[in-house]
């Protein structure tokens, strides 16, 4: 089965690849982010071969299913003029090869690690039960939960702040407009809410 | 080479076979489903519903089908064209892709895979990209608005949908379809001594859910009375308005597939799957998925009914019923599930 399992690594890899290039390159920016869709799916792919089923199917609900939406709804909204944001592209350039090399430097290290200091692939990874022993949520659960419980609050509380500060710098009471209150109207019946007059013919009220 | 055979070749056909099997027995199905949405409502309406193409108008949706086919595509001028035929493209192959989990009788399912009501969630929180890619490659005011409004309503109820899934999850213990349905073999009824029946699914202890899921399935649908994406008396048609022939009618059987998949996961879910109303004789006869094709019918009468007789919302509306209403309620549900569960020591095995 190992050919089949690289025949769709490689399908998978190059669509990544192949779309996080034309994110960049892509003219039009709704493009740019339909591109970024398609490399976050292929992700979620490689995820699916190395055996994180979980995890590529939570990728695609998180990040292609609500964050990416968002991303589109802005990008769509606002009118961008390109031909204005690239003039001065290139003079970023150097920052963001710095930043890509930084990535990739923390990358090989997290990867490697264990190889230089057997320490460090202690604290990094704890042995995994084999993934046909335990399902994928079953085994992440059982170390989120126990382990971790400390930094998924902590990611939890995070998240509940920046959530409180949206709401906070969006929120704003105007004085003297006009609310609606549900519950008013939903009481409404045809007793207090209409009047019933006879009127005579010729007459007005 | 035999052995290039017996571990590719013959597995990829039968799969393939079954795969396509069941397209067929689907789109045959959501044929007739679109026929008997057009029929009730012309029923509730007291008129006769589409009724000249074959014996009482059977036909009527592959003379539909036909007509679509032979129209000419017509692609705006000032639209963006790729984006523009994809987005159909994609909502139709979406909305059936997700069929390939949905087991409709014990072990008759194209893929039995391990999280199965995750993949289902997943492929139907992608399904927006059809509408607002739809809606804005149209380059039209009234297509783009549409289309805001309905990610924005998709996004909103698909929150709820998570939250009752995750109750429905909790009482289970296992993402596997096939195992939520055999789980609800034995629940309320069972508990008080009771045989197996339709007591013990799951539409009775997680009531408050089961009408949630409904409503959200509506809202999730684009259904009336949360059509508000294609609300024709202000918006012409929403996001479909550029389009015609062929690529509008895989809008629509997009649409409908969505429509039978949420009737089916509400099967799943709430009633039962397969399971007969009564584990004895005259119903154990009776093979699972003619229980499994009448109880999604079931649920689909409802959506119908619904579509019928309920006035369409305002978006504020839908948005507060949404936020205000579903997302407190099922979110309190999940809670109080848990607690539940871990109190009285009736979760599920290996949860």
């Amino acid at each position: 089965m190992l050919g089949l399992q690289a025949f769709f690594f490689y399908i998978f890899a190059f669509i990544a690849v192949g779309g996080a290039l034309m994110v960049v390159f892509a003219r039009n920016p709704v493009h740019s982010v339909l591109f970024l869709i398609l490399t976050f799916v292929a992700a979620a792919g490689l995820f699916l071969l190395a055996g994180a089923e979980f995890l590529a199917l939570i990728l695609i609900v998180v990040y292609v299913g609500a964050v990416a939406i968002l991303f589109l709804f802005v990008v769509m909204m606002l009118d961008l003029d390109l031909g204005q944001m690239k003039k001065g592209a290139l003079r970023y350039a150097p920052f963001g090869l710095i930043i890509g090399l930084v990535l990739l430097a923390e990358l090989i290290i997290a990867a490697t690690g264990g190889a230089y200091h057997p320490e460090l692939s202690q604290t990094t990874a704890l042995p995994m039960q084999p993934l046909y022993e335990l399902s994928n949520i079953n085994a992440l659960g059982s170390v989120l939960y126990t382990r971790y419980i400390l930094f998924f609050q902590l990611a939890g509380l995070i998240l509940f702040v920046a959530m409180v500060g949206a709401i906070v710098l969006t929120l704003r009471h105007k004085e003297g407009i006009k609310r609606q209150s549900i519950s008013a109207q939903n009481a409404r019946n045809p007793a207090t809410a209409i009047e019933i007059r006879k009127v005579e013919s010729g007459r007005g009220l | 080479m035999t052995d290039f055979f017996s571990t590719y070749v013959w597995p990829g056909l039968i799969i393939l076979g079954q795969s396509v099997l069941f397209l067929v027995v689907l789109l045959v199905l959501i044929a007739y489903i679109l026929l008997a949405d057009r029929k009730i409502w012309a029923a509730v309406q007291m008129r006769r519903g589409p009724n000249v193409v074959g014996p009482w108008g059977l036909f009527q949706s592959f003379a539909d089908l036909l007509k679509f086919v032979l129209k000419e595509p017509v692609v705006p001028a000032s639209s963006d064209k790729v984006v523009f035929l994809l987005a159909p493209l994609i909502a139709v192959t979406l909305a059936l892709a997700t069929f390939a989990v949905i087991p409709v009788a014990n072990g008759w399912v194209i893929a039995n895979i391990n999280i199965g009501i995750l993949y289902v969630f997943a492929i139907s929180s992608l399904e927006v990209y059809g509408v607002i890619m739809g809606g804005w490659a149209s380059n039209s005011k009234y297509a783009f608005l549409g289309a805001l409004r309905s990610a924005a309503q998709m996004v909103s109820y698909e929150v709820s949908i998570g939250f009752v899934i995750v109750t429905v999850l909790l009482c289970v213990g296992s993402l596997n379809l096939t195992d939520i349905v055999v789980a609800q073999s034995a629940g309320l009824g069972t508990m008080i001594g009771l045989p197996s029946s339709f007591l013990d699914w799951h539409w009775l202890s997680l009531f408050p859910m089961f009408i949630v899921f409904f409503i959200s399935a509506l809202a999730e649908t684009n259904r009336p009375p949360f059509d508000l994406p294609e609300a024709e008396s202000e918006l012409v048609a929403g996001f479909m308005v550029e389009y015609g022939s062929t690529p509008y009618m895989m809008f629509m059987l997009g649409e409908y597939a969505a429509i039978t998949l949420m009737c089916c996961l509400t099967t799943i879910l709430f009633l039962g799957g397969w399971l007969p109303p009564f584990d004895f004789i005259p119903f154990t006869w009776v093979p699972g998925f003619i229980w499994f094709l009448l109880k999604a019918g079931l649920v689909f009468f409802m959506f119908a009914m619904v579509k019928a007789f309920v006035p369409r919302y305002r978006y504020d509306q839908l948005m507060r019923l949404g936020w205000k209403v579903f997302l407190p309620l099922s979110l309190a549900m999940v809670v109080i599930v848990a607690f539940v569960l871990q109190l009285s020591g009736w979760g599920a095995p290996g949860a």
